[in-house]
């Protein structure tokens, strides 16, 4: 434990490598001389394919040029820089990942020698079954049932995640670099602060305010670095690009970006309560606010869990239709395409999803707007099977057979479809988040395993 | 009588999703004044929002009005988990035009 008057933190990104972070306002900020560099590099938001299937939707090139900024700045400098939930998911395989690029990078910098603490959160399904087998209840969230045996079978991969511990260790253990597997967002940057004594309302506050970078700033752009200041009296945000500041409105507006409520936010520990936060313009860039306060949790730690479980193949056909007349008959035009779908696939396991763009696609069930008002409709046909040759299959006959679909009025003879490829393209296998619970643990570091290795050129 | 349009009298208004089972919607003022008359107009409510996305109140999950952002927040309840089979928003951030349009008696 450190303890410090004042502890500034820079923020470069909301999602390291998923957008690449702007230059200009970053430099701006390392030139301030920060005393941590943190970023936060994952997220629950990209859908469940990722972590199910693990891979990264971030292009590894963009992932080095964020990494390699922020690496290039602490290393000059000589102070820490901390990485959360590596490689969007956070996976092992991620975490292994990023080392390498740490590597790499040191290797082509010529980087005098520094000391790289890594950990992992992955869980092993095992670990689950023998907790349930003996009585253990994983509790659901945001209304799910406890975790049953058939959910956890259907679960393909599992990270638990993890909160400030982990940081803290590495910390204590002299890490230069940290490179951590899936972890809460906020406690990248809480850790430092809270390692170097300052309190717990302001250290989870400042986090929850920093992890977005400039989506706390106005007018909107992402992608720009954001300078935390902690102190024992309060947390200060400023905006580094010249044209955003850090306003009250956007920074109380950001305290709920996200978040079901904004008065209240859970973590593994306990709960912040930002009831009595007050919010002050500081200066043109900078607000202020006071008053956040974290209730420890009475009893065991609960550890949020994320898990996501293989459906099926995928494929996708896309269909343009511009007649007025098969427009204003579309649902029977799918239905025929169906229909034909269940004739040559008769008997057989798949389902047929059609995405109607210029009718419902973007909110399905929730489109109040009912009536169809575009002179022009882009149908994305998506199939789902246990075999890409059966989805591949499916996905034809379900967008070849809108071409030929029999409406009776129709002027158009030659085909009611038009077809942006002459084929279908693969895509992803189908998950679903099987997996948004919480477990009990004795210690909060019993998830995750921490490890520690030399980084030299 | 005068009557405005949400998007007329709010600075912002998004939705996003709060973890994989929820989509969270924040209709966000510049001050005080259009603040306060679209609270009082009860415009935003929880029968008013479900009824414009047919959904059962009981899938409103959360209703708040957080007064330090000048701000009106819902939560509502995913029909399946983000990025599910069918899903067309994994974000969750397209989900709020529907709101733009609602109208308010201002005078």
């Amino acid at each position: 434990m450190r303890q410090k008057e004042q502890l500034r933190i820079i923020c470069p990104n909301g999602h390291l490598g998923f957008a690449c972070t702007k230059e200009e306002s970053f430099y701006i900020g390392a030139e301030t001389k920060p005393d941590y560099y943190c970023c936060d590099s994952g997220s629950d938001d990209i859908g469940p394919v990722p972590l199910g299937n693990d891979t990264c939707v971030s292009p590894r090139n963009w992932q080095v040029h964020d990494l390699e900024l922020m690496l290039l700045a602490a290393r000059k400098q000589n102070v820490p820089m901390i990485i959360g939930s590596s490689g969007d998911t956070g996976t092992n395989s991620r975490v292994d990942s990023y080392v390498e690029i740490i590597q790499e990078l040191a290797t082509k910098h010529r980087l005098k020698p520094f000391k790289l603490v890594y950990f992992y959160s992955e869980l092993e399904k095992a670990f689950l079954i023998e907790k349930m087998d003996n009585g253990f209840a994983i509790e659901g969230l945001d209304g799910r049932d406890n975790l049953t045996m058939e959910e956890l079978d259907a679960t393909s991969r599992i990270v638990a995640v993890a909160g400030v511990h982990p940081f803290i260790k590495a910390l204590e253990w002299g890490a230069d670099v940290i490179i951590g597997g899936r972890s809460s967002d906020a406690a990248v940057f809480a850790a430092p602060a809270l390692y170097h004594g300052f309190s717990e309302g302001l250290s989870y506050y400042m986090g929850k305010v920093l992890e977005c970078a400039s989506f706390c700033a106005e007018p909107y752009g992402a992608k720009e670095s954001v300078i935390g200041t902690i102190t024992n009296q309060d947390v200060k945000v400023t905006a580094m690009h010249p044209d955003q500041s850090c306003t009250i409105a956007s920074v109380a507006g950001h305290a709920m970006y996200e978040r079901s409520n904004p008065y209240y936010e859970a973590f593994a520990g306990g709960t912040l309560d930002m009831r009595e936060c007050k919010y002050e313009q500081f200066d043109k860039k900078t607000t202020r606010i006071t008053g956040p306060k974290f209730i420890p949790i009475d009893g065991k730690i609960k550890v949020k869990l994320e898990g996501s479980g293989f459906v099926g193949e995928r494929y996708v056909g896309i269909v343009g239709v511009r007649d007025p007349y098969t427009i204003e008959h579309i649902d029977q035009v799918i239905e025929w395409a169906r229909s034909q779908a269940k004739q040559q696939l008769k008997g057989q396991d798949y389902q047929l999803y059609y995405h109607i763009y210029g009718k419902n696609a973007v909110m399905g069930n929730l489109e109040p707007i009912k009536e169809i008002k575009s002179h022009e409709l882009g149908i994305v046909v998506e199939s789902l099977a246990n075999t890409k040759e059966l989805a591949k299959e499916a996905a034809i006959i379900g967008s070849r057979q809108i071409f030929y679909a029999r409406l009776p009025e129709v002027k158009g003879t030659a085909g009611t479809a038009a077809f942006l490829f002459d084929e279908v393209l693969p895509v992803s296998p189908a998950f679903r988040w099987t997996l948004n619970h919480t477990i009990e643990v004795d210690d909060a570091m019993d998830l995750f395993d921490l490890y520690e290795t030399i980084i030299s050129a | 009588m005068k009557n405005k349009k949400l998007y007329e009298l709010a600075k912002s208004v998004r939705s996003k999703n709060a973890g994989v089972d929820r989509i969270t919607f924040d209709v966000i003022f510049n001050e005080k004044k259009n603040y306060e008359l679209v609270k009082k107009s009860k415009v935003l409510s929880k029968q008013s929002v479900a009824d414009l996305f047919g959904i059962d109140e009981s899938q409103i999950s959360d209703f708040v009005e957080f007064d330090p952002a000048f701000a009106i927040k819902f939560t509502i309840q995913r029909e399946k988990p983000s990025g599910s089979f069918g899903d067309g928003d994994i974000f969750g951030c397209q989900q709020y035009p529907p709101l733009l349009d609602l109208v308010v008696k201002v005078e």
